[in-house]
């Protein structure tokens, strides 16, 4: 079967999936963040009694719930996107994989859907106290879903905890703590859950920046903003902080990934971080064109001490890993792949030499296979440069999230500042400025997963399963037929979505 | 207590859980079957909006409870998850398809600027209610009929039919009256449960003409359910099954497979006798008298009835999702699930599930101990 692969349908399944993903994740930002504002927005009122910040938490949650219902909706694809178009992976690590995501069903999902109801229904169903507990256990729902679906996905990037089983042909369970606990997986939930938090403050910041600007709901907006400020420039702060301790996972891990987003084809000591810079899309690893096209400029050191927190260190480029580099003793692709190879042919004469009852010949092969098994999924690779992701959207990606992330802090400090000192009402400027707000942290968002999904190419599980293995036996025009009724259908839905999150916006909070 | 238990326990305890899991998600399917009776029993914009804001309430738990049953499907037995959802895609893809446009149609139906109006949202939540049963029950059907799918030597698929998965319905086949057959009870049978939560959940005082026609409603819909039910019951006592034959785990054909599966497992014959007893007492007290509590019978026996559909296909060494094309490809417990060692650890997440039906017990009860009233419908917040 794996002869006969159809790159057509592997490319229009990795279409689908992105599609999906990026749909799925311009509303799950909103969802995560938003439900913590609005448990705050919630316990104030609690606490005071005081009706206008009742009529704000109303507000808030009455956007949430438009959002949260095509959040909902994009999300159960992926998890059956895994099987329908990834059912060969599904097989491959589901003794893995599906643990996580039965654990979000069952503990965060649950606990989501349950209060859901009550939060939005409960204002004069149950007391006061339980309907504020509900608030919150709907933030607390939305985000240990994220941790789950981050232990999965962080996994793919860090597989951890697993070890192949030649006689099942299946990657398989040995530590469900290492899982769970890998402290890549703890970097992509702070990371995605904080970056969440502050695409929510900016949520609530463009809204209530436009009623300034239109002179409307005045009160709300401003307490809106001082809350939503607050927790933002918190959020903005950590996420820069855990942003930096995942570049510094990455290089440990992915080093491909690292050297494709900052565009560095050969490694150096002392590496320069690209503060900006044009990269050549039609640069190989294997030519000798210059990577960035013109102006471009370098903080010396920086990508050394992100990758190694040491400033003098060798950080490798894609050219060593892909044809490795004795100096640093790093193992390129070519070399894997010998490996690689040896490690496939071993475990098919394993299998034969099993089918054929043949004990010793099955042993002999097995300890080969054992030798060679960490390189197994360079076997499958057909050239060593494959091994090299998409330099140019990786890179471009990378730099947006950096660039933005870099001024949200800024953004909330400005917020906060006029707001102490009373005068925010008459900075145009930056309310005009903070109107944007919730597009640029989606643009900083979507980039964010543009250069963890696209980075890790060609592996869906790090070094041990090509995507091209990893999909299922479908023709590509199967596919291509779904991938267009999901871009139809989604389509459709975002701009019924947009048209009412607009509608509802222009209405503005219920009157006293 | 959990270490000791031995490899075929766990993959009988998990196919239970996931069975139970399944079953609740049957029950919940009073959501769709609520929905695909919205044209029917409410006249005006006041009675469907009565509806709407009941089944909103609810309309997540079931949709959380698919995609548990999904998730506990990929972690227990993840063989099946990639050969079902990679091998029968049309139907998987359709499946989905009918959910995602249920869980915007609520939100989106009544607000202002919806773009394509209050009439769409409503067709597209009757598609679910009607389309996506009938396609789960079909794909259920296939747990007896069996589905066109080779595995190769590193188990990966191969589906024999163009149609992927939607020839369970659509070929010319003693097969397809089967799995069709199921997909028509599960929908009529939804929509009698439907009929029996609206019944319990709405203060229908003020219009006793929409109580007269969900009371009507049930009725008729077991009515319509009863030949499929007796189909699918007369079809499991006589027809042919897949069975493991010896310990290397050889699939032959066997006659009477299922009868003797209940005959070796007569407490599931109790079950499915219970709740079919359970369902129909249910209708009866909802139709025939003015109680409104006849969910709970229905419900319950759902769930017993469902438990049943889902286990009997798989205990007693049977295939549970067997191939026509290729016995020795067909998936039973045994070669489709994960490994001992997940299977322990997700036995232990699994203690955590009491707690989650606790609180969602609560929950429940403490929203609707008050009846959906006219008055709720108008809050800014209602569906």
């Amino acid at each position: 079967m794996i002869e006969n692969l159809d790159l057509g349908m592997v490319n229009w399944a990795r279409a689908q999936f992105a599609l999906t993903a990026m749909y799925h994740w311009i509303f799950v930002p909103l969802t995560l963040g938003i439900t913590w504002i609005i448990a705050f927005y919630h316990s104030i009122y609690v606490k005071t009694g005081n009706e206008e910040w009742k009529r704000l938490t109303k507000f808030w949650m009455k956007l949430f719930g438009v959002n949260f219902a095509i959040g909902v909706a994009t999300g159960i694809i992926m998890e059956f996107e895994f099987g329908t178009n990834w059912s060969n992976y599904s097989w491959m690590v589901g003794d893995i994989f599906g643990a996580p995501l039965a654990i979000e069903g069952i503990f965060a999902f649950f606990l989501e859907a349950t209060f859901f109801a009550v939060m939005f229904f409960g204002w004069n169903r149950v007391s006061k106290g339980f309907h504020l507990f509900s608030t919150w256990m709907v933030a607390v729902g939305s985000n240990l879903s994220a941790v789950w679906i981050l232990v999965a996905n962080a996994w793919m990037q860090h597989p951890v905890g697993q070890a192949f089983n030649p006689d099942t042909a299946r990657f398989e369970m040995q530590n469900f703590a290492e899982v769970a606990f890998s402290p890549y997986a703890i970097n992509k939930f702070t990371h995605a859950t904080s970056s969440s938090m502050l695409m929510a403050a900016f949520f609530v910041i463009s809204i209530s920046s436009w009623y300034l600007l239109r002179g409307r709901h005045i009160v709300m907006a401003k307490r809106s903003i001082v809350v939503a400020a607050t927790l933002g420039l918190l959020a903005s702060v950590f996420t820069i902080f855990n942003g930096d301790e995942s570049a510094y996972e990455i290089a440990q891990v992915q080093p491909m990934k690292l050297a494709a987003f900052e565009g560095l084809y050969e490694g150096q000591t002392n590496a320069g971080l690209v503060a900006i810079g044009l990269i050549n899309r039609d640069k190989k690893v294997y030519d000798q064109q210059e990577p960035f096209i013109g102006f471009n400029v370098h903080i010396p050191g920086l990508l050394s001490l992100m990758a190694n927190r040491s400033f003098g260190s060798f950080v490798p480029g894609m050219k060593d890993l892909v044809y490795g580099n004795a100096e640093h003793n790093i193992l390129g692709a070519v070399q894997k792949m010998e490996r690689g190879k040896k490690a496939v042919a071993s475990l098919d004469a394993y299998k034969q030499a099993k089918k054929a009852d043949d004990k010793a010949a099955a042993d002999v092969h097995l300890a080969s296979f054992n030798e060679y098994k960490e390189f197994l999924g360079y076997g499958y690779l057909n050239k060593p440069e494959e091994a090299v992701p998409p330099v140019a959207l990786s890179f471009n990606a990378f730099h947006v999230m950096v660039i933005l992330g870099s001024l949200f802090p800024l953004i909330f400090l400005g917020y906060l500042y006029f707001s102490y000192k009373g005068n925010l009402a008459e900075k145009k400027w930056l309310l005009g400025l903070g109107t944007i707000t919730y597009l640029l942290g989606i643009m900083a968002s979507q980039a964010g997963w543009i250069v963890a999904e696209v980075g890790r190419q060609p592996w869906s599980i790090q070094d041990l399963l090509p995507t091209t293995i990893a999909r299922t036996n479908l023709t590509a025009s199967t596919v291509q037929t779904t991938f267009f009724m999901f871009l139809a259908l989604f389509t459709l839905l975002l701009i019924a979505e947009i048209s009412i999150m607009v509608k509802q916006i222009n209405i503005g909070p219920e009157e006293n | 207590m959990i270490e000791q238990l031995d490899y075929k326990t766990l993959q009988h305890l998990w196919w239970l859980i996931c069975s139970v899991v399944g079953a609740l998600f049957l029950f919940l399917t009073f959501v769709q079957g609520g929905q695909s009776l919205l044209w029917q029993v409410a006249k005006t914009p006041t009675e469907k909006d009565l509806i709407i804001n009941s089944l909103g309430r609810k309309w997540e738990m079931t949709f959380t409870t698919l995609v548990l049953f999904g998730g506990a499907l990929f972690a227990s037995f993840p063989k099946f998850y990639s050969t079902s959802f990679g091998g029968a895609y049309w139907v998987w893809i359709l499946i989905l398809f009918t959910f995602i446009v249920q869980a915007v149609s609520y939100e989106f139906r009544k607000k202002p600027w919806n773009i394509y109006g209050s009439l769409v949202y409503e067709g597209l939540l009757f598609i679910n209610g009607v389309v996506g049963v009938l396609l789960i029950g079909a794909a259920v059907g296939t747990f007896y009929t069996g589905s066109n799918f080779q595995l190769d030597a590193s188990n990966f698929v191969t589906w024999t039919s163009p149609l992927r998965g939607l020839e369970a319905a659509l070929s010319p086949s003693v097969s397809s009256i089967f799995n069709i057959a199921m997909g028509l009870f599960l929908v009529f049978n939804s929509r009698t449960l439907g009929a029996m939560y609206l019944i319990n959940n709405l203060e229908l005082g003020e219009i006793p003409e929409m109580e007269t026609r969900l009371r009507k409603a049930c009725w008729q819909n077991l009515i319509l359910s009863l030949p499929f039910c007796l189909l699918i019951v007369a079809s499991l006592l006589f027809m042919r099954g897949y069975g493991i034959v010896d310990a290397q785990g050889t699939i032959e054909i066997v006659s009477f497979k299922y009868l003797r599966n209940l005959l070796a497992n007569p407490w599931m014959l109790g079950l499915l006798l219970a709740g079919l007893g359970l369902l129909i007492y249910g209708v009866w007290k909802t139709a025939k008298t003015t109680e409104t509590c006849g969910i709970w019978y229905g419900g319950l026996g759902t769930v017993l009835v469902g438990l049943t559909v889902l286990m009997l296909p798989a205990y007693n060494n049977t295939a549970f999702y067997p191939s026509k094309v290729d016995l020795q490809s067909s998936l039973t417990i045994y070669n489709a699930s994960s490994s001992p060692y997940t299977l322990k650890v997700m036995t232990y997440v699994a203690l955590g599930i009491p707690f989650v039906l606790a609180y969602v017990a609560y929950v429940w009860w403490a929203m609707n101990r008050t009846k959906i009233k006219i008055e709720d419908t108008g809050d800014r917040a209602a569906y």
